[in-house]
């Protein structure tokens, strides 16, 4: 809620000039800059890895926890 | 029992367009074959993703995952029988888009001979500062149903709730940068019921013997990680990221990763490598003083203080650019192929396949090759 509360309060305060403009942004629009291209496989190696270690979560998304033996 | 964490494997795939909220993202299906290999286990199968647009503001996705294993680990070689498993999972997704706010559900269910998992999911973000800041919330509550194939009258709950927040920013025309923390709590029964731990028995031959392992009901865990890629000079990117973890079973965990991208004509081949350092849970030993010695008890290799390593190796091939074609409907594809170089060393787990003196069995090493191959076609 208090998350909520600050992202409301984020979104009232008065714009903020991008620092980076639209016409500048090119170079993060190329697939190799793309955080997540393929969930399919980042999901998957995600598995894996809760299955082989005792940490879990904090990588942008809920992981996935094979306990296979 | 192949699922005994979480069973939210699917919620990335929900969560994909986190990146950037005032965007729906693209249609496109992944038909993936998956097979990991090492330390006497081979687990494989499909995983198969459609997404697709529906107007304007909807976009919704569907998942369908299988892992086939057959194992005769280090566990179960040393006090059970080696065994195959099937698990399906499947989900399906929404998302909503109005203005430059997105809104997930997503549901997901897992199913296998002896544990069962169903998991609902929802999240919010909002593009702020000109679309240079995406602020993300999610939520997830899961219901597992925990048995065992061998006593059919043996049934155990388990709940756990998620909560996640996650910032990505714009920082400059070069960086891109995301941090995420996430809390999840776990509330019912957390034992794998088919495994043991070993203690000190001098009236056995071999100087031990084995009980069921007890853990405590309860477990949080806290994560927090940060990851920054950089568009250098030349084409091709650099990834650094970092996740710090802590739970209430006292491991605490540091991971770190470096990620090397770099496109090549219809290439892209990406570079990785993946290091992990965690203590032990409190209640693990390799070896309990005798029998019930603690309240708490286990033996999971993985609750073990350990440090793991990963190099992997990824090569995709665009097979058909987005420059029209004569493929009907399909307006890009691509095929990507992978391999992860996975070792872990164990600090506190002995391999007892060893047969050495109670107390000089050598530690446990695991060495595992994790291979991916997948289609995907955009649409």
């Amino acid at each position: 809620m208090l998350a909520l509360l600050v992202l409301m309060g984020l979104s009232a305060c008065g714009p903020i000039e991008p620092w980076v403009k639209p016409y500048e942004r090119d170079k993060l629009a190329d697939p190799i800059m793309a955080l997540e291209g393929d969930a399919v496989s980042t999901s998957y190696i995600q598995h894996v890895y809760e299955a082989r270690e005792g940490a879990r979560g904090g990588e942008g998304a809920a992981g996935g926890g094979c306990g296979c033996n | 029992m192949i699922l005994r964490r979480l069973s939210l494997t699917a919620l990335l795939l929900a969560m994909t367009g986190t990146v950037v909220a005032g965007v729906l993202p693209e249609d496109r299906a992944d038909v993936l074959y998956h097979l990991y290999d090492g330390g006497g286990v081979e687990i494989d199968g499909p995983s198969i993703l459609v997404r697709k647009k529906i107007g304007k503001s909807v976009s919704v996705v569907g998942n369908y995952y299988v892992d086939m294993v057959s194992s005769a680990s280090i566990d179960v070689i040393t006090t059970a029988s080696p065994y195959t498993e099937e698990r399906k999972q499947w989900s399906l997704g929404m998302d909503y888009l109005r203005g430059n706010t997105t809104m997930r559900v997503n549901y997901v269910s897992s199913e296998e001979s002896d544990y069962d998992a169903e998991t609902v999911s929802f999240s919010v973000s909002q593009d702020m500062f000109g679309d240079l800041t995406t602020l993300t919330l999610g939520y997830a509550l899961g219901d597992d149903l925990v048995r065992r194939s061998d006593d059919p009258s043996f049934e155990r709950n388990l709940d756990k709730q998620i909560y996640s927040i996650g910032l990505t920013q714009v920082l400059t025309k070069n960086l891109i940068s995301t941090l995420n923390f996430e809390t999840i709590t776990d509330e019912g029964y957390l034992n794998n019921p088919y495994r043991s731990v070993r203690y000190t028995d001098l009236g056995s031959a071999l100087g031990y013997s084995f009980e069921p392992e007890l853990y405590p009901n309860t477990r949080t865990s806290n994560a927090l990680g940060l990851r920054a890629r950089y568009y250098l000079p030349y084409r091709a990117a650099i990834e650094g990221e970092y996740r710090y973890f802590i739970d209430t079973w006292d491991i605490e965990g540091h991971t770190a990763a470096l990620t090397y991208i770099h496109p090549w004509g219809d290439f892209t081949f990406t570079g990785k490598f993946r290091y992990h350092t965690q203590t032990g849970a409190h209640f693990y030993s390799d070896l309990f003083s005798r029998s019930e010695a603690t309240n708490f008890r286990g033996r999971d290799k993985e609750l073990s203080a350990l440090q793991s390593y990963t190099f992997k190796l990824k090569a995709a091939y665009e097979l058909l650019n987005d420059d029209g074609n004569d493929w009907g409907f399909i307006k890009k594809a691509k095929v990507t192929a992978s391999v992860d170089l996975l070792h872990v060393d164990y600090d506190n787990f002995s391999d007892l396949t060893a047969l050495a003196p109670i107390g000089d069995e050598p530690l446990y090493k695991l060495d595992a090759d994790i291979f991916q191959i997948f289609f995907t076609f955009w649409y």
